[in-house]
This record gives C-alpha cells, structure tokens and sequence, in this order.
C-alpha cells in the first residue's frame, strides 16, 4: 500500500467515525442555545411592543419629558372640560394660524384647571401630554401629518360640577380663601376654588401685576392644596379618634366642667370668647367646641401613638395626587415638651393643614373609614368623542374601622343639630361637620374653616371650607357649605 | 413643504426598512443562488435608499453642506468595501456583509443627527477597522497553530484586563478604559475576542473534568476583574458566552443549568455588596421615584422611546440629546425615537438575523475549535445586543454596554467588525474544506473502483 492509499484510508476512517457522530446531532447543543436566545428575543420584543401599547401613554405624561413642544407642533391642543361637557379651556386657531388657549369661565377654575401661559399649572399641566396626543383614525392621522394638517388632540373630561363650583366660587366672594368639594364614596373632585384668582385668559398680560403681587394676594397660588393653615377646631376630630381609641371602653363617660378657661401643663387655654360650657361630655364637648376640655383630654394622651395616628392620616406625608400641593404638618412626637401639647389637640399649636387634606381627612370618615384616591380627571376622549381612557374610583386605604368612623359620624352631626353648625339645620337633609376658627395672630383674628359632609346616612358630597380672617367658622364658612349643600340636594 | 418632506419620509423609510428585513429572512427559503444573489442586490439598493433619505433629511435640517460631502464619502466608503471584501474574502456571505453595512449605515445615520463631530470620528475608525481587517482572513488561513495557543490567550487576555484595573481611567462609574497617548481606548473589548479563542482552544480538546476546572477558574478571574472594575455588562457578557461554550463542548446540560444557578446567588450577592449594583437595579424598578438621580436615564430613554410611538417623531424632529449617554449605551432610543419603533424593532431583527447566520456557519464548521469559536463570537454578539436594548426600554437593569456597529466608540467598533470579519474568515475558509474534501470525495471513489478492479494486489 503506498502512502496516498493510506492518507486515503484513514480519511475513510475518519468520516466513518463521524457518521457514526451523526446518529446524534453533533450541533444538538448549538440548537438549543439558538432557541433560548430567540425566545429571549421574542420576550424582548414583545415586552416593547407591550410599552408602546399600553404603558407608553402614561409614561410620556410626566413633565421631566421635555418633549412637549415637539407634540405641539403637530397637534392641536385638545379642551379640558367639565362632568357636563363644559368647555373649560380650548385652543383656537385664527386665520394666520396662531393658537391661543381660551378659558370660557375666566377666572372660575383659574387653580385647578391651570393655565397655559407663562408655565402650566393644574390640569394643563398634569395632563398635558394627553391633550396633546392624538387619537384619531390612525388613517387620517397619517393623512394630516403628510398633508401638514394638525391633528386634534385628546379631550380631558374633568369630575369638575361646573354649577357647584359656580356656587363655591360666588358664595366665597371676595374673601380669600378656599373651597374643596369631594364626592366621598368615589373620590372625585367635584369643585377646587381658590381665591384671590386671577384671568388665565390675561395671564401673560398681567404677569408682573401678579408676580410683583403689592397686594399680598398670591392670586398665583392654589391654596386649597398649597395653603397651609392652623387647622383650628376641625383638627379635634383627629384628637377625639385619638381619646377613643385609647380609652375604648369609657370614653363613653368622659366628662369635664368648663368654666371657660383652664391651665393645662402650665399652658392658659379658654373657650371662645370665655364661654362657660359648664359639664360636658364627649359628645358635647365637640359639638360646642369646648377648647378646655380638649386641653383635658389632651394632658392623658400618649404622643408617641398620637403622632402614629396623625401620620396615618397623612401629616408629614405626601398626599394621594398629582395635583401641587404643600405637605401638612405635625410636628409633636414622644420627646416634645408636655407643654406643646394643650395648643396642638384644639388645633392651634404647630401643626399645619390644607383644605384639600382637611377635606380628605373627612371624606375618610363620611365614606366609612376608607379614603378614596381623590381625582379630577374622568375620562379622556378623542376629539370625536371616543373613549380612550376611563378612570376608575381607587381605593387608598382603610384609615379608621367603620365603627369609628360612625362614631365621628354622630359627634359631627350634633354640630349640626345642636351646635355650632347649626346653620345648616332645615336644609331637608342631615349634614354632619365640624368648624373651627383658627386664630393666626396676637389679635384674635380667625380663619374660618367649616369642614362637613351630607347627608349623614349615604355620603355624597364632602366640603372643606377656609375664609382666611374671616372670624368664626359658624358665621363664615358655614354658610358657604349651606349654599352648595343647597345647589346640589336641591337638584 | 419642508414639514411634508419630512413626514412623509420618515413613512418611507420605515417601508424600505422593514422591506430590507423581511428579505433578511426570506433570502434563505430558496437554494436557488441565483435568486439569492437577487435578493441580496434588492436589499444593497434599499440601504442606499434609506442611506440617501437619510442624508437628504440631516442636509435639510441641518443646512450644512459638510453633510452632503460626508454622505458621497460614506457612499465611496461603502462601495469601496463592498468591492475588496469581495476580492479578499472570497465566497463571503454576502448576506452578512449587507446586515453589516445597514447597521453601519444607520450608525452614521443617528451618529450625525446626534453630533456631526462624533460621526467623522466614528467614520474614520470604521474605515480603518474596515482596513485592518483584511488581514483577518490570511491569518486564519495562515496560522494553523492559532487553535492551539489555549493559555497563552488566557493569561494574555487577563493580563491586560488588570494592567487597565491598575492603569485604567473611570468613565460612566466603570474603569475599564486606558489612556494610550492621548486616545482612550476600551481593551476589554478586544479581550473579549482573546476570550472567546482561550476558551474555544481549551475546550475543543479538554481531556478530563480536571481540565475543566483549571480552565473554569480561569474564566471565573476574568469575570471577578469585570466585577471590581464595576463593569457589570462585561461581567455578564464574559459569564454568559463561557457557560454556553462550555455546554456546546462538553454537551452537558448539567454545566448550563448549575452555571446559571450560580450565576444568580452570584448576582444576589452583588447586589448586596456593591452599590453600583443597587443603584442600576433601583433605576430599573422604579425609575420615576429616582427620576431625579438614579432613575433619570432610564425615564429619558422611556420619554424618548414613548414620545417617538411606532412612527417616530421623524430624522431631527425629536430630543435624543436629551438622554445622558444616547450616543453610545442608549443608540437604540435615540432610533426609536426618530425613525420610530417599527425600524427599532426592525433594527433587533436584523441583529438576530446576524446571529442566526453566525450560528449557521458555527453549526457547519468542520473543525470544533472553529465551530466554538463562532460560536462564542456570536453568543457575544448577541447577548450584548439583548443587554443594550433591554436597558434601553426597561426591560432588564441597564449595565452600560453598547449596540455592536451602531453605537459610538472606536474600541468597539474596531471589535465588533474584527469579530464578524473572524466569522466571515471562518465561513471562507470552511467553504473553501468542504470544496476540498468535496474533491477528496470524488478522488477516494476512483480509488475504491481501482481497489474493485485489481483484487489482488494486496
């Protein structure tokens, strides 16, 4: 055999030993590893598609996307309106082309709905990636984008009651102040008013009127969210929970003889104008208001839970919303001096609250101890109409059991039976609330504040209310609450 | 007029895009070369299409006419490489060659919306790389030994990785780039291909579990300097191509899973040890908390990646500038973006395009260490692609590696076209054996006739 027969003959044994491989895939394990990294492809694709489908919307709509002027170039502005359909802000277009954003009811939604001009606020703001995305036909939408035609963008159909806040915003006059209207049982924000107001129609034209602000107005300022007030008397339905829960058993026979004024941990604490509510219980010592015998009640509470307490209700918190607001605050813990604490149960020591909490705090109570995440936005539609986007009723948490929630409930409608709500008695419908007048300064004037619910057995409005220096709650903010109550149950 | 121009190629170009990638995939449904050499001629054409939209768009936008210089130039570039590839890798898969040049093309493309001073530097080091590569296949064919230099490539390759711990700059939280008279330069992107020989070389003739061992812990070093360097995509990289080479070697499922096992409580344990870790996973899970620090990247690329929708907001109509680091780790936003999520999901398909070839001239090498080799390249390839993208859109914690060929930075280009000229090497020089032994075949027929014909000659 010579040698080019036997480099022959062993090439023969070398391809039968690899045949002999070949009974088993030699690229079995190749295989595999090709099918996970297309499957993880497949997952990687899919997972994007998902993003743009569904997530894509929402993540846009956040204002550190500095997108925003990109959209507006291609789509026109779609209308913020109210529960009604209420034209609330809309763009026009004139004959040259230019856009303006044009507010119907001018100064009326100033806050909540925002402006345009001279940095969005409120709803502009909030949801302006959503008016300014199309939803059109898809069809149609490439048709006007090659065509160089706009596109209408997507309408914001609001929880707004334009007649409720119609009626919020006239009772409130020129005072200043705040008015809140929830409904409890959803969460909607049926009515935001803040005054002083200002025309976001005329915003660029009064700009430095309104930033120079000589009046001390802050007309630019949503106080029903970025206000923070003493929160006065209303606060002592937070200090009552407190004294229920830790005396479960007897708090039932609690009782305390007023005679006006009392010194409680080396602190001077009277009632209003020294008025001598002489024995009372619980229930009356919240129902009249009866500041010595919260200072009472507050000289047997533990701090420690009362802070817990506080922070349930969201002080030191951030609120459930996207709208701007100002944290409230409550600043006692287990290390404050005892001596704090007379003024902070009646609501007149450090602590700090917003209507828009204040009113959260009691649509808690009218909806049966649980909060619902407040919104303002309903729905969103396209321009002709079509549902793009509902929002729901969202549960935020349960804050107190029903049980104490009912027994607040009762405590707040002996205000109005009894006591110092008792303006809103024969409205043909039972109402529950509590005022308060926060004093601000060394001369006894008061902010009024009035928060309250109706009717008592199903909830469906919530009010919160402040007058800034308008004296007492009974004669200032009550009264407001009557003419919504009267509006809305009047129907 | 302009706006019109604008929008209605941005529709085209997605057309012609996605046309070019449904080729991708059809071109192998017919044996027939002919209909194949069609096919890949349709989809030369689409990208010089999109190519000259492209440009035509950034000239319109931009006004500048150094933009339409540099676009004859990548048009002379582009020719140019197509006529000597031809003429240096003969028989090269022309398939490869056309995804190669699209993805480049598109480099440019979003690298001169981005910056027009990155995108000559980037041109420049394309071209050079281009250059250098044409020696790729003499060599192959040439050093016979090279499969035979196991842990020499080894040591070599982990020499290097720790003379950049040592010497090594810190860019982006990493140190993983060397300052080499005045040009930083990323080694760790050449160890990777240093890697892949070490391991291909060892593991196509490892003779008993003691080798495997050594050679494990090896590899395990490699992976640790990846993760004191706090390059946590090399880490992955490095650990992922070993275990799937190890299994295509060892064909022991076992290695894979127990790898992976491994892998986790490994990386379960770093993310408690190091707060570089923590802080990439933080931004992944939650990005709009942080979105002031940790999150900020991740949330610019989603805007980017949302605002854009399927259709893009059109070539310079958008804000990529606005995500830290587009150019390089977050490329892929920046086309979506512009050119819209249907070219971005093209552009994932033609990768994985890329990598199923790759995997198809793996499974056809003849030799193992070459069959390891491709295979190692490719699983490189792409799992490199799935990390950059799925930081990209949110899908898995971004670690900072970039999109191979699109991205911007020298090292890795210069890299990533030496690892697909390998692979074209490597499909060369086995056309080139099966030719032979094809040859071979019909050689021993005639013997064995002649043995038929005189019986007893032996």
């Amino acid at each position: 055999m010579n040698r080019n027969q036997k480099e022959n003959n062993d090439v023969l044994i070398e391809e039968n030993i690899k045949s002999l491989d070949k009974t088993k895939n030699p690229n079995r394990e190749i295989v595999m590893i090709t099918y996970i990294f297309v499957g993880l492809f497949v997952l990687l694709t899919t997972y994007f598609a998902y993003f743009l489908f569904a997530d894509s919307d929402e993540v846009i709509n956040n204002s550190y996307n500095k997108r925003q002027d990109l959209l507006a170039e291609r789509v026109i502005r779609g209308e913020i309106q109210g529960s009604n359909g209420e034209t609330l802000a809309k763009t026009v277009e004139d004959k040259k082309g230019n856009t303006s954003r044009v507010y119907p009811y001018d100064e009326m939604f100033a806050h909540i709905v925002g402006r345009f001009e001279k940095g969005k606020t409120g709803i502009e703001s909030s949801e302006n990636f959503n008016l300014l995305t199309s939803h059109n036909n898809p069809i149609m939408m490439v048709y006007n984008e090659i065509s160089g035609v706009k596109n209408p963008g997507d309408n914001i159909i609001t929880t707004l009651d334009v007649k409720l806040q119609e009626v919020a915003y006239n009772a409130l006059g020129s005072q200043k102040g705040a008015v809140v209207v929830l409904e409890p049982s959803t969460g909607k924000i049926l009515a935001m008013v803040s005054k002083p107001d200002y025309d976001p129609n005329e915003v660029s034209r009064n700009w430095e009127d309104l930033t120079d602000d000589t009046d001390n107005n802050s007309a630019l300022v949503n106080r029903a969210t970025q206000g923070l007030y003493p929160p006065g008397s209303t606060y002592k339905i937070l200090t009552a929970l407190e004294y229920i829960r830790e005396n479960e058993n007897t708090y039932k026979d609690y009782e305390y003889t007023c005679s006006g004024q009392g010194i409680f941990d080396s602190v001077s604490i009277n009632c209003y104008k020294n008025e001598k509510h002489g024995k009372v219980d619980l229930l009356h010592s919240f129902s009249e208001s009866c500041n010595t015998s919260f200072a009472n009640m507050g000289t047997s509470l533990n701090i420690g839970s009362f802070r817990k307490l506080n922070e349930t209700f969201l002080f030191n918190r951030s609120l459930p919303t996207n709208i701007p607001y100002k944290q409230s605050s409550f600043v006692l813990d287990s290390h404050s001096k005892k001596s704090e604490v007379p003024q902070t149960v009646i609501g007149q020591g450090k602590t700090l609250v917003s209507p828009f909490h204040n009113a959260l705090i009691t649509a808690t109570i009218a909806n049966g101890g649980t909060l619902m995440t407040p919104y303002v936005v309903d729905h969103i539609t396209n321009s002709s109409g079509t549902l793009i986007k509902k929002n729901v009723p969202n549960i935020y948490g349960t804050l107190m059991t029903s049980k104490e929630a009912k027994i607040l409930t009762q405590m707040m409608e002996e205000v109005v039976t009894s006591g110092t709500g008792s303006a809103l008695n024969g409205l043909g419908i039972h109402s529950a609330g509590k005022t308060g007048s926060a004093e601000f300064n060394d001369k006894q004037q008061s902010h009024a504040w009035f928060v309250g619910f109706a009717p008592t057995d199903k909830p469906q409005l919530v009010v919160s209310i402040i007058v800034e220096g308008a004296g007492t709650g009974s004669s200032h903010a009550v009264p407001i609450a009557k003419k919504i109550f009267q509006e809305y149950f009047n129907r | 007029m302009e706006n019109i121009v604008f929008q209605l190629s941005k529709y085209i170009i997605i057309i012609f895009t996605t046309i070019y990638t449904l080729y991708c995939f059809t071109a192998f449904r017919s044996a027939n070369k002919v209909r194949q050499r069609n096919i890949f001629h349709k989809q030369s054409l689409l990208m010089y299409l999109v190519h000259f939209i492209c440009y035509g768009l950034l000239f319109l936008d931009s006004k500048n006419i150094k933009v339409v210089y540099l676009y004859f130039a990548q048009v002379a570039f582009f020719i140019l490489v197509k006529l000597v590839y031809k003429l240096v890798y003969k028989k090269l898969s022309a398939y490869i060659l056309n995804n190669m040049l699209f993805l480049i093309m598109i480099s440019f493309v979003i690298l001169t919306r981005l910056s027009f001073d990155m995108v000559i530097k980037q041109f420049m080091i394309v071209g050079a790389s281009f250059g250098i590569c044409l020696v790729v296949p003499v060599i192959i064919e040439k050093f016979k030994y090279l499969s035979k230099l196991g842990w020499i490539y080894g040591f070599v390759g982990l020499s290097l990785l720790l003379l950049v711990l040592v010497f090594g700059t810190t860019k982006y939280g990493a140190t993983n780039w060397i300052n080499v008279f005045g040009i930083l330069i990323q080694p760790s992107e050449f160890v990777k291909i240093i890697f892949v020989f070490f391991i291909a070389s060892l593991l196509s003739d490892y003779k008993e579990f003691k080798d495997l061992i050594k050679i494990t812990i090896l590899a395990a070093v490699y992976v640790l300097v990846f993760v004191v360097s706090r390059d946590l995509g090399s880490a992955l990289i490095f650990f992922v191509t070993f275990l799937i080479v190890l299994y295509a070697a060892t064909k022991k499922s076992l290695y894979l899973f127990s790898g992976f096992g491994l892998g986790s409580i490994a990386a379960y344990i770093a993310y408690f040890l190091f707060s570089h870790v923590k802080v990439r996973v933080t931004a992944w899970r939650d990005p709009w908390t942080y979105i002031d620090k940790e999150g900020y990247q991740v949330a610019q690329s989603l805007f980017a990646i949302g605002t854009g929708g399927w259709f893009g907001l059109g070539l310079a109509k958008g804000l990529p500038n606005s995500i830290p680091v587009v150019e390089s780790d977050f490329i892929f936003s920046a086309i979506s973006e512009e050119l819209g999520a249907i070219t971005a999901i093209c552009i994932i398909l033609i990768c994985l395009s890329c990598f199923v070839m790759f995997i198809n001239i793996a499974m056809k090498m003849k030799k193992e260490f070459y069959k390891l080799v491709a295979l190692g390249l490719s699983t490189m390839y792409i799992f490199q692609v799935f990390l950059t993208i799925g930081g990209a859109i949110k899908f898995i914690p971004s670690t900072g590696v970039t999109l191979p060929l699109v991205s911007y930075g020298g090292s890795s280009a210069l890299s990533t076209i030496i690892m697909f000229s390998i692979i074209q090497g490597m499909y060369v020089l086995n056309q080139n054996e099966v030719g032979n032994s094809e040859r071979r075949k019909t050689k021993k027929e005639k013997i064995q006739k002649a043995d038929e014909q005189e019986p007893e000659r032996e």
